[in-house]
């Protein structure tokens, strides 16, 4: 029979409508206003999973996001998502959700013989383990266990859904809509407060949703709310942490209720709240008992059972028991009576209840200072078994549905964040939370103030003194609920049932009371260890329900308080928040900024095949076939060394520097001196770190007497701009400088090769760019096509060369300008393979080079350290280690045989003899050389200087290469530097 | 996640900056021994309280700033500009 297990009335779902979902492929019926679990149970069904190690059938066991077993898949393909809530997840017409952890059916699981093996699986299973000889976890034990053990299935394909990050300012943050967050939110909003109030749930109103005698208080505080214009309420939104300087993080789940987001719309939304004052206003969590076999299906805590038979409708058993230590669990009972269900007995563990009458005049037995010593049933509680506490027989009664009741734990994961105190409050046996730390208070049960009317009371009162605390005083009364026969919880501390059997602290990870014993005989006697060994409260739920049992059970072995064990520190998350929300909309392309030169379009459309590095996209070579391999790049590189080529040198990062004391702050960057550098000339600069390590290289110009023009490698461009305003603002705030960054405002390209000067004496007009006129390292000012550029005769390539830069949006203009001059000499564009290819012949030092670990004086630039005055890096560039003799020292490398038969590889080390160990150093970059037609490199080598002419080996065990090499001068082109001066 | 009240810009998310260290080294004078070059360099306290730092405005205004921040709350107490005299706290 359809939905066999609804009430015939009542409740907060929508009966006029009847939607259709399926649970492991059965169809099922339910209302709008059901959660899956609610309406599961409305069908009768109660089993839904197997528990994570031991494979034990489990049923609902809650009606919120405390849940610890009713995880289920929900969706299918694209959007299948694992580890769903069951009880938070709101039915929807078609669908679709599967129980996990089950092989081959929920009913049927072979993998529960992991039960009977239990003792091998206790406390510290996986610490044991991991002692195991390595090949035995390898082969045995870890497949077997990532079969039998285990949560839900991801989605392997691509999630289509998008979602988004949203910011928000307030003035008072009110988490939670109970009597208490209503409360304290309306009072902060008619106080004029900028109000946030967010609810986990989809309906406004927590307790109050259980209880009709104040739904139209309930409707007039959500319609008053409402119409504040100032407040904004964000339901199916969980506030999950609470982090430094008030800033708290949320998600709001937009589409979760939804077959599919609408179009255009997110399916959750991560939010970012900047809160002056945050009113915590979370509520309490009923929490078990432990007994043996109290994972059973049909065992609910009472508050649940309440939930489904209030708000739902449900009855979500024939026949109810009762097992609790105080007087709330007696309003579950009545009011699961009250909707027509069989209530049979109350136990009560306390000597005497003061709702005892109650219980006699609705007919229901109730037996104190007893407990529930075991139950009867497999898949599903048949019976409960009973003793009084101080001994005599067992006692059976019939009953398949065991609702319990612990006592509540105030929610405090939240206001625990913020680092505050956890206080013991022994009237209700829980923590509460102590003075707080950050701009927040919590209210109502959150804070240990039970009852609909005290709870309502005490956040109005938060609400005050939060929209106080923000400014905010003159606050216009409304009413507040009457009390009403409220009781308090009268709690007995009371958490564990000693009986044989397995008596479950934490449901999700299947810990038991004796595994935290086992755990204290082994040493691990602080709650922060005892939690680690065992994984007690450390599963998706966080222990919400079981979390102080755990604790419970401890300080029982320890012998000493609860209050003096402590809980675990709490943190974010307080419920499970998917990567994707996290992400945003910063997935894929869109994780970083994309960088693109000036000259990008024309690359493009001349057949650039790219190279992302960092965040630029560079051109790495040409090639309209897209063809892979050296051809290409070695065909660029012969242009440059036999007539001429153009490369987009933009990514080099530029620093305009000017003002009276620009040339003595660049002194101070750079080991070499730029105050004497003439106008209209550049210089190669040595840029050190403190500690004397090489940190930078590039050329700086000087403009006039008071501006030069910094480069910067690509790599290092923001990092040195970084280190000259730290130094300048920090350690010579004296000195009269500015600078800035312009990168981006320029398009700088290389024209290199022995017909450079021809092709741009074609197009270059305004500046005469003959040797005597314009010799090398000049800097000079001229038009080409009309766009006003400026001209550096500077060379990485070792040839001939010439930078002009043009202001940005010049740039294809300059660049197809030079092309056109060039044609007539065989003009090439090159890419960033045939630019190292060139730089490692000439030997000029790059990335490989300047890794952080080396001195100027090993890569054989010690004359330009200056002596005399200042610079970042020199004292400490002199310490004895750095100047030790045998420090690996850049030197040049060439493969003896020129066949390119046998390959170099960067990162091969060098060695004496074929087969020796003995690393001499290593290879930094190579490639194959263009100029004398065999693989070449650069090396840092112990007394490489020395070596020169020596033969070694470059040995790459990985892949059984020895290469003979001959150790030479860095500079494989051209070492005096003939042709860049030609 | 910290909020750091730039003297230049006002409250910020502390996304926009980044962390310098120790702002109580002081880089020695240009004749300073090797000794005193290695301190600097090297030589960190690692207090547990109040601590005097480098934070770097990076996404903001450039400027280096003087933060007082407590390392084991994330409290800041002072921002101050590079030239502030800001006395080292004692944590």
């Amino acid at each position: 029979m359809s939905q066999s297990h609804r009430l015939p009335a009542g409740g907060r779902i929508d009966r006029s409508r009847t939607i259709r979902f399926s649970f492991d492929g059965r169809g099922y019926e339910g209302h709008p206003g059901d959660t899956l679990a609610s309406a599961l149970l409305a069908n009768g069904v109660q089993l839904v999973g197997r528990s994570f190690k031991y494979h034990r059938p489990r049923g609902i066991y809650a009606a919120g996001p405390d849940d610890p077993n009713a995880l289920v898949e929900l969706r299918s393909g694209a959007r299948q998502e694992p580890n769903t809530r069951a009880t938070t997840a709101e039915l929807y017409d078609g669908l679709e959700a599967t129980s996990q952890n089950r092989w081959p059916s929920l009913a049927f699981d072979i993998s529960s013989v992991n039960s009977l093996f239990g003792r091998f699986l206790g406390a510290g299973f996986y610490y044991k383990t991991f002692m195991w000889p390595a090949s035995f976890w390898e082969k045995v034990y870890e497949p077997i266990i990532r079969r039998a053990a285990g949560l839900g299935r991801a989605a392997t394909s691509p999630d289509p859904d998008t979602y988004e990050s949203m910011h928000a300012h307030c003035d008072v943050l009110v988490v939670g809509s109970g009597a208490a967050g209503l409360a304290a939110a309306r009072a902060a909003g008619a106080a004029g407060a900028r109000v946030i109030l967010a609810e986990q749930d989809f309906e406004l109103g927590g307790g109050l949703l259980l209880d009709q005698a104040r739904e139209a208080w309930r409707r007039t505080m959500v319609e008053a709310l409402a119409a504040m214009p100032e407040v904004r309420i964000l339901p199916r939104t969980t506030v999950f942490g609470f982090y430094e300087h008030n800033v708290l993080g949320a998600v709001e789940r937009v589409a979760d209720h939804l077959p599919a987001p609408a179009e255009h719309d997110v399916r959750q939304r991560v939010w970012t709240i900047r809160a002056r004052q945050t009113v915590l206003a979370t509520g309490a969590t009923e929490r078990p008992i432990a007994f043996p076999d109290n994972d059973r299906p049909g065992i609910m805590l009472a508050s649940a059972a309440m939930t489904y038979a209030r708000r739902y409708g449900v009855r979500p058993g024939e026949r109810i028991a009762v097992f609790a230590n105080n007087d709330t669990a007696y309003d579950s009972a009545f009011a699961l009576h009250d909707a027509g269900a069989n209530v049979g007995i109350i136990v009560d563990v306390r000597k005497n209840s003061l709702r005892a009458m109650g219980a006699h005049e609705r007919n229901i037995a109730v037996r104190l200072g007893s407990a529930i010593v075991g139950v009867r049933g497999g898949r599903q509680v048949s019976a409960v078994a009973i003793r009084a506490r101080n001994g005599g027989a067992e006692r059976v009664i019939d009953a398949d549905l065991l609702c319990v009741s612990g006592g509540w734990n105030p929610a405090v994961h939240l206001a625990s964040h913020t680092r505050a105190r956890l206080d013991w409050d022994k009237s209700i046996a829980a923590f509460v939370p102590g003075t707080p730390v950050q701009a927040e208070r919590s209210a109502g049960a959150a804070l240990g103030v039970f009852g609909i009317a005290r709870a309502a009371a005490d956040g109005a009162r938060a609400g005050l003194e939060a929209a106080a605390a923000t400014g905010f005083t003159s606050a216009p009364a409304f009413e507040l609920p009457a009390a009403d026969g409220e009781s308090d919880p009268m709690v007995e501390a009371f958490w564990e049932v000693k009986a044989k059997g397995k008596s479950f602290v934490d449901l999700q990870n299947d810990v038991t009371s004796d595994d935290i014993r086992l755990a204290h005989r082994e040493g691990y006697t602080h709650i922060e260890h005892a939690k680690r060994y065992t994984t007690h409260s450390m599963a998706t739920d966080q222990g919400k329900t079981s979390g102080l049992l755990g604790v419970a059970v401890l300080a029982e072995a320890r012998g000493e308080s609860i209050e003096k064990v402590g809980v675990p520190t709490y943190r974010p998350y307080v419920s499970p928040v998917t990567w994707g929300a996290l992400a945003g909309r910063d997935v894929g392309h869109h994780l970083q900024p994309v960088r693109r030169t000036p000259l990008h379009h024309w690359h493009v459309r001349n057949h650039g095949i790219f190279l992302e590095t960092g965040l630029w996209l560079r051109p790495l070579y040409y090639s309209a076939t897209r063809e892979t391999g050296w051809e290409p790049i070695l065909k660029e590189a012969r242009a440059v060394r036999q007539a001429v080529g153009i490369c987009d040198v933009s990514t080099l990062g530029k620093i305009d520097v000017q003002g009276r004391d620009a040339g003595t702050f660049l002194d101070r960057l750079y080991t070499n001196t730029f105050s004497t550098l003439a106008v209209g000339r550049a210089r190669y600069g040595l840029m050190l770190r403190e500690d004397g390590m090489m940190f930078d290289d590039g050329t700086t110009s000087r403009l006039s007497e008071t501006r030069y023009l910094m480069t910067t490698t690509t790599a290092k461009a923001a990092e040195v701009l970084a280190h000259m305003e730290f130094h300048h603002q920090t350690v010579w705030p004296e000195l009269d400088v500015h600078y800035c960054t312009v990168t981006d405002q320029w398009a700088q390209m290389s024209v290199a090769g022995p017909k450079t000067r021809l092709a741009l004496q074609g197009c270059v007009e305004g500046l005469d760019l003959s040797n005597e006129a314009f010799p090398f390292m000049g800097v000079g000012e001229a038009t080409i096509a009309g766009c006003p550029v400026r001209i550096y005769r500077v060379s990485f390539s070792g040839e001939m060369a010439y930078e002009v830069a043009t202001p940005a949006g010049y740039g294809e203009r300059v660049w197809e300008a030079i092309l056109e001059a060039g044609k007539p000499h065989g003009i090439l564009p090159y890419g960033l393979e045939a630019l190292g290819l060139l730089r490692i012949e000439k030997g000029h030092v790059a990335g490989p080079e300047l890794n952080g670990q080396t001195t100027a004086r090993d890569l054989g630039f010690e004359k330009m350290m200056k002596k005399k005055g200042d610079f970042i890096g020199r004292v400490n560039g002199e310490r004895p280690a750095l100047m030790a003799p045998d420090r690996p020292r850049l030197v040049g490398i060439r493969a003896v045989d020129p066949s390119f038969e046998k390959r170099l590889r960067g990162g091969a080390h060098i060695v004496e003899k074929p087969d020796s160990k003995a690393s001499l150093g290593w290879c930094t970059s190579i490639t194959r050389s263009v100029e004398l037609e065999r693989w070449l490199g650069l090396a840092m080598i112990r007394q490489g200087p020395e070596r020169i002419g020596q033969r070694l080996y470059a040995t790459y065990p990985l892949k059984n290469e020895v290469v003979e090499v001959e150790v030479c001068s860095p500079h494989h082109v051209d070492p005096e530097n003939l042709r860049v001066r030609a | 996640m910290l909020r750091i009240d730039c003297p230049w810009c006002g409250v910020r998310d502390e996304a926009e900056f980044k962390y310098g260290g120790d702002a109580t080294v002081k880089r020695p004078a240009a004749d300073g021994d090797a000794e005193s070059f290695y301190r600097y360099t090297y030589e960190r306290a690692n207090p547990k309280g109040w601590h005097l730092e480098w934070w770097h405005h990076a996404a903001g205004c450039r400027q280096w700033l003087k933060v007082v921040r407590h390392t084991v709350t994330h409290e800041i107490r002072t921002v101050a500009k590079a030239g502030d005299d800001v006395p080292a706290p004692s944590s």
